[in-house]
């Protein structure tokens, strides 16, 4: 099995084992979310723990703030900090590792969680790298719920009016949000041809869970010229475990021991 | 101790409302589930809008909606009613006068461990300075329930905030309730604590607990922010000597500054506030919070008993 696939699924028995321990987070999103990051922070992004101070070291902004357990379980495991004391005290009183971004964690670029602010600051940081003549790139990852939030229009907007080929979306497209499908909930699609609308380059990623596929997606990102761009990622809601998979009650759902035990012998499967 | 929340009293009342008051619309930003509104989408699928995530939106959505004569209760979580949608809720709610009644859900610190982002500690002061809207944090579920019937009977706007937790009983199924009077809990000569929302059952406790150490202390449930009960303050203050305020808010602009600002141009009675501090808050469950911060039953005795030893 390929290094990168194998990485995101020993993240998602660390999400587990987090979600599970704290009763908190939200584990639908982040196991949807988890190869997008795996790939990004392994392969594509120059962040770790020693160019954290680095005004070239790539941008990355987690938009859709309450899948940061996933994202603390990868900074973690890139050594930003102790993935074990995450695990212990996510989301426990005094604890840095709250339940969305916060810059007391190293490694966290600016605090999230409110939806629908994240392509915006992505726009400040790749105009300023543009400003500044800086090589570094700016990534955001949103969810298809948040894509209902109008800020995220007028992003898109002053993104392609600035030319922002430094600036990359990817949309973690789950298809669902807390109250059920989003086509049902509020229809967000179609999300490429509304970024195609507002002058971005489009990459469809078919099975946005591909490690393989996403890669292959951000380098092509990152030779468009004159364009920012967004990967639409068709990922699923739960994947890894089967009784999460496309459930929408798995949104924040916490784990029973049984539960805990047979979504961490599943992912312990693929890895054998 | 009970079950039901305040939400879930809001949904209660509102379905019962709706059997005979088609003119009752719900609308909600992919907060169905956590305002406890499930059941009247369910019940009442023609009355109820969902507008996904998209708070001001929601807002100016239901503002026209209540411009063509349909009473609204707009609920999505109290941080981003508040702030997200400030201007629409400004200048098409509160500017235009429209019949919309925004329901504030798991306000304060409810999402405690999700931080600033999830906490509403601004609403008090951002919503109370807007001209012509009303503010009101009930405690329990019975105050809720009357206040909701209240607000049915208006074509006014109002912010109601509710926990996201269960709060205490405080009162019973016939509770004398009268709009924007404060509930007088208790009559004290030694301190007056004036509190509201799911703070008034950590009152409760703490009156009773300054009783048995042999303190006289009164207590006001001031779920009307605005309106205030400004003759109840003044009583409760002339009475007694000290006046503490405690409140799940920050320390600006909320109940302490409206409670100081109507004692000091009555009476010499001190006022103390209690609130949350300025700066990010420590993480944790909202019992934690309050706990670390001396807004529960133990800050307030604390507080009390401090300042009466300073005299
Ligand atoms: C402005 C704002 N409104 C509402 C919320 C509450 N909220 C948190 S997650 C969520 C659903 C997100 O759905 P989606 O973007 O599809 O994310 P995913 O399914 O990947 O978890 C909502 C409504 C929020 N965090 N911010």
């Amino acid at each position: 099995m390929e290094r990168l696939k194998e990485k995101a699924y020993e993240l998602r028995r660390d999400i587990i084992e987090e979600i599970y321990h704290s009763k908190a987070g939200h584990v639908g999103g982040d196991l949807s979310v988890i190869d997008i990051l795996t790939v990004l922070y392994y392969q594509v992004m120059n962040i770790n723990p020693e160019n954290i101070k680095d005004e070239n070291r790539d941008r990355f902004l987690l938009s859709k703030g309450h899948c940061v357990d996933a994202l603390y379980m990868v900074l973690g495991d890139k050594g930003f900090f102790d993935k074990q004391e995450a695990i212990d005290t996510f989301c426990a009183f005094g604890s840095p590792y709250i339940g969305h971004p916060n810059t007391d964690v190293p490694g966290i670029e600016i605090n999230s969680g409110s939806l629908g602010h994240g392509l915006s600051l992505g726009v400040g940081m790749a105009l300023a790298a543009k400003m500044d003549e800086k090589t570094y790139r700016t990534y955001v990852v949103l969810g298809d719920g948040e894509m209902a939030e109008g800020s995220n229009y007028e992003a898109m907007m002053s993104a392609a009016h600035y030319k922002l080929d430094n600036l990359c979306a990817t949309i973690d497209l789950n298809g669902l949000q807390i109250s059920g499908p989003t086509k049902d909930v509020m229809c967000t699609s179609d999300l490429g041809a509304k970024f195609r609308a507002f002058g971005w380059n489009v990459i469809d990623v078919e099975d946005g869970n591909d490690c393989v596929e996403l890669l292959s997606a951000y380098k092509q990102a990152a030779l468009v010229k004159g364009q920012p761009t967004a990967v639409i990622a068709h990922t699923v809601k739960g994947k890894g475990v089967s009784f999460m998979e496309n459930q929408k009650g798995w949104h924040h759902g916490v784990l029973k021991e049984e539960q805990y035990q047979m979504a961490m012998k599943e992912l312990k499967e693929v890895l054998q | 101790m009970s079950h039901i929340t305040n939400r879930q009293a809001i949904c209660d009342t509102l379905m019962e409302a709706a059997n005979h008051d088609r003119s009752i619309v719900v609308t909600c930003s992919d907060s169905r589930g956590s305002a406890s509104l499930a059941p009247f989408a369910q019940a009442y699928p023609e009355q109820f809008i969902e507008l996904g995530i998209a708070e001001q939106n929601l807002v100016s959505v239901s503002a026209g909606l209540a411009s063509c004569g349909k009473k609204v209760f707009a609920a999505s979580p109290a941080s981003f009613l508040s702030t997200r949608s400030y201007e629409q809720v400004k200048v098409d709610v509160a500017y235009s006068g429209t019949n919309v009644t925004l329901i504030g859900i798991s306000g304060g610190i409810s999402y405690g461990a999700l931080g600033m982002t999830h906490h509403s500690l601004q609403d008090i002061a951002a919503m109370a300075c807007l001209p012509d809207m009303r503010v009101y944090l009930p405690s329990d579920r019975f105050q809720t329930a009357c206040l909701i019937q209240e607000l049915l009977k208006d074509e006014k706007p109002a912010y109601v905030r509710v926990s996201r937790s269960v709060t205490e009983d405080v009162y019973g199924e016939a509770m004398d309730f009268t709009l924007n009077r404060a509930g007088v809990l208790a009559e004290g000569k030694d301190a007056v604590i004036i509190t509201c929302g799911e703070l008034v059952p950590y009152g409760v406790k703490a009156q009773k607990e300054l009783k048995k150490q042999g303190y006289e202390v009164g207590l006001l449930d001031m779920y009307c922010l605005k309106p205030i009960d400004e003759d109840a303050v003044r009583q409760a203050a002339r009475q007694a000597d000290v006046v503490i305020t405690v409140e799940e808010h920050s320390l600006f602009g909320g109940l302490g500054s409206m409670v100081a600002q109507i004692v000091a141009a009555d009476s010499q009675t001190k006022v103390i506030n209690i609130a949350l501090p300025d700066g990010h808050l420590i993480s944790g469950n909202n019992h934690e919070i309050f706990h670390h911060y001396g807004l529960d039953d133990e800050g307030m005795v604390a507080a009390i008993k401090k300042a009466r030893s300073e005299g």
